[in-house]
This record gives structure tokens, sequence and C-alpha cells, in this order.
């Protein structure tokens, strides 16, 4: 069995808390269960953010105010945080909480 | 995967929060602007042959604002000329990038921009100001010079009236703000789709986003491929809105429509007859509206130029009683009668009202 291939992507602002960075190419790692969101949210607090984990997540799930899109569709209308992910998805996050 | 449920046959890419429908790009792209358009005609927000300034910072509304403002004043013939106005507060590494991108959108809408800085304006940069005042009360120094700022910017302009970017989601922060504080006063009027008409305040604002959800306003920025700036502001979070932010976002979740029943409920609000309310008049100083006799960019500056920082900090009562007092020393030392722009001065001429 393969690991996951994934695309994440941070935009309007989220990108700050990523080293600035804007477009991460990441491998999951096989498990039992399949990987929903709720996971990798998991996954890229454990791996990726660093600093001000508040900024980013709440509870099991993304802080308010931060819009998530999988291969250009809104989240809300995939299960959120229960959407089972597939190889290569795009996984896009957008803060909505930083001004101009 | 859902589809369109305008029935058009294309694949839904978005939940809108203010009705639950799931719709497709070109939909939801349709309703966006149409939607902006009934709020422009509905509430008569301009006239034809208007000149327009759009308050732009660069940030994703006054970027999606100028972006939609062009697009309906050709495709329904408003007869607007259309300028950007940015202020520049002189905050390193946040205001600097952000002028970059308002003078992208000037390139790509063709617009004519121009920019003001406080430092032109009152002889101070935010950064200076921070360095005075700490980051506890910045933010009031901030807000009360934009405003101020883009009033001038306005009317050196010559324009006819100032649009802003601002939101459903910031209307809505602003009521519950205005409640938490028990400002009845800004209470009253924070939901006003046109501030200042009608009554000498200056140049009226409208805010054509007024009904538009922050999460259509990215999602719109996004899928139009629009290029905005957001950082957070390096000062900001001690701000107070801040609270009142995460406090409507968590509401928001439970049920977007929250929002607009906010701004609803703001609307609707009828202050007690028996409350007293601040009446607007002029500033003696510099002839801005104000509901004191010097109005706050007027007293802020006045404690930032004497190094009392924090004259204009709270209650204006308190202002009146550390003026006073000064006029007094000052009239048995006659120290500042020379200067031009003393405060004392208009204090001196006004002394009865003072009491």
């Amino acid at each position: 069995m393969n690991s996951l291939q994934v695309n994440v992507e941070f935009g309007g602002g989220a990108e700050l808390l990523f080293d600035n960075k804007k477009t991460v190419t990441i491998s999951l790692p096989e498990k039992k269960e399949k990987w929903t969101i709720e996971h990798l949210l998991i996954w890229i607090k454990d791996n990726l953010l660093k600093e001000r984990q508040e900024m980013f997540l709440q509870g099991n799930s993304v802080r308010p105010g931060i819009l998530v899109l999988v291969n250009d569709t809104d989240w809300e209308l995939m299960n959120t945080i229960n959407y089972i992910i597939q190889p290569n998805d795009r996984i896009l996050f957008i803060s909505t909480l930083h001004g101009g | 995967m859902p589809k369109c449920s305008a029935k058009c046959g294309n694949k839904a890419i978005l939940k809108r929060p203010k009705t639950g429908d799931a719709l497709c790009k070109e939909c939801f792209f349709d309703a966006f602007e149409t939607e902006i358009h009934y709020t422009i005609t509905k509430c008569t927000l301009f006239k034809p042959n208007m000149t327009v300034a759009i308050a732009a910072s660069g940030g994703k509304d006054s970027t999606v604002l100028a972006y939609v403002l062009k697009l309906l004043n050709k495709k329904y013939n408003y007869g607007l000329k259309l300028v950007l106005l940015s202020i520049d507060e002189g905050i390193t590494g946040y205001r600097d990038d952000s002028l970059n991108t308002v003078k992208q959108n000037r390139d790509d809408y063709e617009m004519p921009l121009k920019i003001l800085s406080y430092k032109d304006l009152y002889g101070w940069t935010m950064d200076e100001i921070v360095e005075k005042v700490g980051r506890k009360n910045n933010c009031t120094f901030c807000g009360v010079f934009r405003r101020q700022a883009l009033d001038r910017g306005a009317a050196l302009l010559k324009v006819d009236c100032i649009a802003t970017g601002h939101n459903a989601d910031d209307i809505a922060e602003t009521v519950l703000m205005n409640v938490l504080r028990g400002d009845l006063a800004r209470l009253k009027r924070c939901t006003a789709i046109i501030t200042g008409n009608g009554s000498g305040d200056g140049i009226p604002r409208v805010k054509p986003l007024k009904y538009t959800f922050e999460k259509e306003i990215v999602m719109y920025a996004y899928f139009r491929k629009l290029l905005y700036f957001s950082t957070e502001c390096v000062f900001a979070p001690n701000a107070y809105r801040g609270h009142a932010r995460m406090l409507l976002k968590d509401l928001e979740k439970i049920d977007p429509t929250i929002i607009m029943n906010i701004i609803y409920s703001g609307e609707s609000i009828r202050v007690s007859e028996n409350t007293s309310l601040p009446s607007l008049t002029n500033c003696t100083n510099c002839g801005y509206v104000s509901s004191q006799q010097l109005c706050k960019a007027c007293v802020l500056l006045e404690g930032l130029n004497r190094g009392l920082p924090r004259l204009g900090i709270g209650k204006s009562s308190r202002v009146k009683q550390i003026l006073t007092e000064e006029k007094y020393n000052n009239l048995n030392s006659n120290s500042c009668v020379e200067a031009k722009n003393c405060l004392c001065k208009n204090l001196k001429d006004n002394s009865v009202n003072l009491k």
C-alpha cells in the first residue's frame, strides 16, 4: 500500500501561520481507517503548524472564519470534516479573518 | 456531488450562507452581483454623473467592491465616475505592501488613485504614535484619524460620495460591539447604509456590500481570481473589536442567518426618548463634525503634540477637565498665548461652554 498524496494550500492570510507557504504537497502515511479532513487537521497541527494553533483550529475543526475548499468546491457541500480524502486532492484553506 | 440549486445542470461549488442554496460558479457570480445591484438601486446609493471615491485598502472587501462597482456601472449604466482613495497610516510592513495591491487595482480597473498619508495630514505616522502610546489604545488613534483622512481626501478629490467595503459581518460586528459598550449614539447610526448626507456632516458615505456576507466576498474574489492583499495589522491583536469578531464567527457557525438578524435588530432599534444623545456640532479647531467642542482627532493630536498621549482616551469629560486646568495655568503664565494653533485660544473664546 502507498501513502496518500495531497496538495494543501493556504490563502487569504492563512499562509502567515505556515511560514508564508502557500502550497505544500504532503504524503499522509498509510493507516487502517480512511483519511478524513478531521484527521488531516490533526496531521497539519502536528507537522505544519508550529505556533498560534488557535488562529487556525478550534475543537476538531478549523477556526470559524476559515473557509475550506476541496478541489475548488466549498467543503460545506462535501460533509466538512468527514470528507474522505482522495489521492491528489487539492485542499485549500482561505482565511476571512485577515484584513487589508 | 450536489448540483446547482438554480437547476442549470452544473456542479455546485458553494453553499450560500444567506440562503443555504448550493450554487455553481456562474450562478453564484450572477446572484452576488445582482444582489449588490439590487441594494444600490433599492437604497438609491448613487445618482447619475456622481464621482464616487472607493475607499481602497488593497484588502478583499475594497478590491471586490472596486471590481463589482466597475462591472455594475458598465452593465447597468449608472453613469458614475469611479476613483480609488487610499490612506497610508504609516505602519511599516503592513501598509507598504497593501498599497502596492491598490496600485495594481488602479491599473487593472483603470481608475485614478489618490494616496493620502497620516504623516502629511497629521504630522505623525502610526509607527510614531505607537511608540508614544503603546499598543493598548493605538487602534483608537488609527480609526479616528482614518475616518477624517477619508473625508479630507474626498474633499481634495472633489467627489460626491465615498463608498466603503463594509460587509454584513462587519456591520453585525459593529452592532454587537456598540451593544457591549452601551454606545447608543453609535448603535443608532451604525447600520445606516448612507451616512453623512443632508446634515452638513461632510461627504456622504455608502456601503454597497452591507448585505453581502464575508464568506461570499472571499469566495467571489477567489473564483474571479481577484488579487488582494491580506495580513494581520501588526498592532491589532489587542483591539477590542477582535472579541466581538470571535463571538460573531462562533455564532455564525451555528447559524449564518444570525448575521442578518443582528443587522435587522440594529436597524429596527429605537433609542428611548429619555436617553440623552450628544448633538452634533463642528469642531472649534478644525471645523470637522463632532459631538464635542473639539473633535476626537484634534484632541488626540493635541495630546500627542503636547506629550500627553492619553489625553483623548476615555471620557470626553476628562479631556475638558485637563484642558480647563491647563487653560487657567496658561492664563497665569501666558505661556502659549502666542502659539497660533494652541487649543487654549479656542477654549478661552468658549470658556462658558466648558463649565
